[in-house]
């Protein structure tokens, strides 16, 4: 006597994949098919509008014989290193102080994180405040008394995107930090009882142990806060609006200005393009060995 | 209360074959203990028969109805896992209600039911707690009150006590095994701890690599084991399997063991049939010999053997005696005080019960 | 002998002094900008001018603050920034509950009843957690005029849902993945199915980390400016854009505190959230680093 398969039960089979495709659709259309999508305009003659047209490689060609992008490429590439060494070491530094079992630990803690919480936008409008040469911190000391004292970066075309570093770097340290602090905090303390008995002092016991057993942590922040930085747009928005001049222009901030305000699109999707496989470049591998960790770890 | 038949049922994830053609049978009322090591598909097997895990080929019945391609809820069982399984945002009541809430089970029946149960699980006092208030052994309670509240044909144990403390166990055993005569459902139980096989099992079904090694009585099972793996498994200490060689005189079958630098020992009157030992004559056999077979000898004459013993462990009520025969360590269980260490003594076999081994199949000589 | 303990001493206690001088002279930085922030936001204009940019307020005026909530000009129009935070609000509650509710059953899928591919999918999904949007807006910019969403805010809704669900999903994946898998069998058996199990089981247990999502989806989509100065214009713009906007308006004297206040009501939310559930927002933060 065999009971037959009702139909409710063979839709409860297939219940779990059908609840997954809409996601996976939706993924699929805006995440990958949006960018075969962009590179096909950054292969087209488009302008104004979208021109579905093959011109080959003309806009790529255009792309980097624009200084602009030159100028955004450079920035770049000194924003991304200025930012990620002072973040992770500042970031490393703050998280080795608060693993000293510190008073007031956890307020410590929320004052470095809380501009995380911020958005770029309010962060860009505080600093272009504070770094205001006529009003802000230059000000400040002048009226304390060091009248040479000068502080102008925000106007000097060729220091403007150090501010945009200290902003940045204001912001994300704490990230980093909560990752560095969530690693120590995974460290077997023995280790470093056992050190100590051998007689290694705190700062060797740091340097040549704990900090070479953070990698996956240091990992994870450089990886992270590389992304931040290529995608990093608002802040310069909001902080110096890629002046003086274009000094401060970054690959996203020309992306969009050449995009919706130069109606050159094709020039404009060829920049994301540049950007997608930069980021690409980083995370793919990055995900790929977290992935494959978890795998092996099940 | 039901029969359940397992027919050659076999079970692959992927390419990995885990259940390798399991046949089982069992009757109304049975206490089926699947025993084996970690790993040899156990699990697989009681999640099939609760239509957790898809059958790859074989049939299932359960009350002569195959259910093979049943859904859980239809098969009216009931499942106690190892980690308990209890949903934590739930009230023990709540755990215990929810599969009947889903039935439809009216809120005035569900009550008594619970209360029944909680209180044949002395439990009652526990009703409002979460799970995380719990106790290892309460929880261990409350999963089985909320199989219970289900009245199943079938109730299915995944190594419900290895998470529990040693104590904690054997109370705990006791308990299931009370469940089990109260309520007479018939039981499939799985676990790797031979000695929760022995003392809840009416069979037991010895499993090692997808397969099934023995399927008996749990006495039967450790008087005659099928094999030298059940041998080995079952019991602790486990049974000694020494080498030897068959031969054949007036009285019967005799184990003649090889001594380096001293004439053989010999052990006559072993148990199996004649064509059997006319079959084996002069070939390699295994000679199995429990623990408790060997007494010191009184002095006289007969089947005894001369050994060194090698160490003693105490045990309490008995002492275990270690020594050599055949290049293999050997256990006896005597009474305390009656060896040393580092000495020589005589001890008597009960060869009615020794069990032999062909030694290169390792399956028994009946 | 003492002497060397007292040595010792002495040198644990300076850099005990060393550690706190050192953590109290970044948490000073990491203050300064809120400081200046909110003092300037209260501070009269001419005050302002007349050079005060660290001290305390000599009087203390809300002035700045109504005139950024109700008056404040962005280029078109001077209403403040009243219908725009009005505007963050529409958007940012459908689509945290939307992106949230979807990461929720995915991670749910892809954890207890996994089939042939699902780790594939969950890879792919993934990715999107790290897609730089410039990538792209100019199709969804396309899709979104083809949809007749182009410039509302329920495109924006739709948007940030799209480019959420990447996010939500790799949170519960990764939660449920620590959820023993014998729990639902255990409802399978007690006769529960698929969406029953998500309500009565998996949904209760994963408290915490639907206030992880709603968090980090808040502050995510509150904070966004890419998306809402793309894809919005005009009365439809969010906080952020209107805040810019404000800013960056170049009209007779700059009120610097009418800036700052409007940049402390649009900062407001989401530090609120902070405060209030900072624990939640950090496991937010560090579960992009964190596997599961
Ligand atoms: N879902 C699965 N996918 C692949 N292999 C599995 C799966 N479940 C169990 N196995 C494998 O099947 C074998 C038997 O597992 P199990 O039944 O849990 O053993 P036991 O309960 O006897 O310890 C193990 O080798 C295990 O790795
Ligand atoms: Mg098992």
């Amino acid at each position: 006597m065999k009971r037959s398969i009702r139909f409710s039960d063979r839709l409860a089979n297939w219940l779990p994949r059908l609840v997954l495709t809409p996601s996976l659709l939706v993924v699929l259309v805006a995440v990958y098919l949006f960018i075969a999508w962009t590179g096909w305009i950054s292969l087209s003659s488009s302008n104004i509008v979208p021109r579905y047209d093959f011109v080959g490689l003309e806009q790529y060609v255009r792309l980097w014989s624009t200084p602009r992008w030159h100028t955004a490429v450079a920035n770049l590439f000194i924003f991304s290193s200025l930012f990620l060494g002072l973040t992770t070491g500042l970031g490393l530094l703050m998280a080795i102080l608060l693993d000293q079992r510190i008073r007031a630990e956890g307020a410590l803690r929320a004052i470095f994180l809380y501009p995380m919480a911020l958005s770029f936008i309010v962060t860009g409008t505080a600093w272009k405040w504070i770094l205001n040469p006529a009003l802000g911190v230059q000000k400040v000391v002048n009226d304390a008394g060091w009248t040479s004292f000068v502080f102008d970066w925000i106007s000097q075309p060729r220091f403007a995107i150090y501010c945009v570093v200290i902003a940045a770097v204001w912001q994300s340290t704490g990230f980093a930090m909560a990752i560095f602090l969530a690693g120590l905090r995974g460290i077997d303390n023995s280790v470093i009882k056992a050190a100590q008995i051998e007689g290694a002092g705190l700062p060797l016991i740091y340097r040549t142990i704990i900090v070479p057993m953070l990698r996956p942590a240091f990992l994870s922040v450089i990886v992270l806060l590389s992304y931040v930085a290529i995608k990093s747009f608002d802040l310069i928005l909001a902080l110096t609006n890629t002046g003086p001049g274009s000094a401060t222009e970054m690959p996203s901030t020309f992306m969009y200005a050449a995009t919706f305000r130069r109606d050159q699109m094709g020039v404009g999707a060829a920049s994301a393009m540049m950007m997608l496989m930069t980021v690409a470049a980083i995370i793919v591998p990055y995900l790929y060995s977290e992935l494959k960790e978890t795998r092996d770890g099940c | 209360m039901a029969t359940l038949e397992i027919d050659r049922v076999r079970k692959s994830f992927g390419s990995v074959e885990v259940l390798k053609g399991v046949s089982i049978s069992i009757a109304d009322g049975d206490f089926l203990v699947l025993l084996g090591p970690s790993g040899c598909g156990k699990s697989t097997l009681l999640s099939m028969i609760a239509g957790l895990e898809s059958v790859t080929s074989g049939e299932i019945r359960i009350a002569n109805d195959v259910v093979n391609d049943l859904p859980p809820k239809d098969r009216d069982i009931a499942m106690v896992f190892q980690s308990y399984a209890l949903y934590p945002t739930m009230t023990v009541r709540q755990n215990i209600e929810f599969g009947m809430k889903i039935r439809g089970v009216q809120p005035a029946e569900r009550a008594k039911a619970t209360l029944a149960a909680a209180e044949m699980l002395q439990m009652k006092h526990l009703l409002d707690r979460r799970p995380s208030q719990l106790s290892g052994g309460q929880r261990q309670r409350v999963a089985m009150g909320r199989a219970v509240v289900r009245d199943p044909k079938l109730f299915l144990f995944d190594e419900p006590l290895s998470n529990l403390d040693a104590k904690l166990r054997v109370d705990m055993r006791t308990e299931i095994k009370r469940l089990h005569q109260r309520l007479g459902t018939t039981i499939v139980y799985v676990t790797h701890d031979q000695i929760e096989a022995m003392t809840l099992a009416t069979r037991v079904a010895v499993m090692k690599d997808g397969v099934v090694q023995q399927l008996d009585d749990p006495q039967v099972v450790y008087d005659r084991p099928a094999n030298t793996y059940v041998a080995k498994f079952v019991g602790s200490p486990s049974m000694s399997l020494i080498p030897a060689r068959l031969a054949v005189d007036g009285a019967g079958a005799v184990a003649v063991f090889d001594i380096p630098n001293e004439k053989p020992a010999r052990i006559s009157g072993i148990p199996i049939a004649k064509e059997n030992a006319t079959k084996f004559n002069g070939q390699n056999v295994l000679v199995g010999i429990r623990p408790e077979l060997f007494t010191v000898s009184d002095g006289k004459p007969g089947r005894t053997i001369s050994v060194h013993i090698d160490v003693v462990e105490p045990t309490g009520p008995d002492t275990l005696a270690l020594f050599q025969i055949g290049g293999v360590e050997v256990t006896a269980r005597v009474p305390p005080k009656t060896v040393e260490a580092r000495k020589s003594a005589t001890l008597t076999v009960d060869t009615t019960k020794i069990v032999l081994f062909d030694a290169v199949t390792e399956d028994r000589i009946d | 002998m003492a002497a060397n303990v007292r040595s010792r001493h002495r040198q644990h206690a300076t850099g005990r002094a060393l550690i706190y001088g050192g953590l109290l002279c970044l948490a000073a930085f990491y203050l300064m900008p809120l400081w200046v922030i909110i003092t300037t936001s209260v501070k009269h204009l001419d005050e302002i001018y007349a050079g005060s940019f660290i001290g305390l307020p000599k009087e203390i005026t809300f002035d700045a603050w109504r005139s950024a909530w109700s008056e404040a000009c962005n280029g078109t129009a001077c209403k403040g920034l009243k219908p725009y935070f009005i505007n963050s609000l529409i958007m940012v509650v459908p689509a945290v509950i939307l992106s949230t509710g979807i990461g929720a059953i995915n991670g749910y899928v892809i954890t207890k009843w996994r089939f042939p591919g699902s780790n594939f999918i969950f890879g792919i999904l993934l990715f999107g957690c790290f897609l730089p949007f410039q990538a792209v807006i100019l199709p969804m910019a396309q899709t979104l005029g083809f949809l007749g969403l182009a410039g509302t805010l329920a495109g924006l809704v739709l948007v940030h849902t799209v480019y959420g669900i990447a996010f939500t999903t790799l949170f519960f994946r990764n939660y449920f993945v620590g959820v023993p898998d014998e729990l639902v069998k255990a409802a399978q058996i007690d006769g529960a199915g698929f969406m029953r199990i998500f309500v009565s089981i998996m949904l209760p247990t994963a408290l915490p980390i639907i206030v992880v999502s709603c968090i980090w989806q808040f502050t995510q989509i509150w904070n966004d400016y890419l998306f809402g100065v793309s894809f919005t214009a005009g009365e439809n713009a969010p906080i952020t854009v209107a805040l810019n906007n404000v800013v960056n308006v170049s009209m007779g004297r700059k009120e610097y505190n009418v800036d700052m206040a409007a940049a402390m009501i649009a900062g407001l939310p989401t530090l609120i959230v902070y405060i209030v559930a900072g624990r939640y927002f950090v496991r937010g933060l560090t579960a992009g680093a964190v596997k599961g």
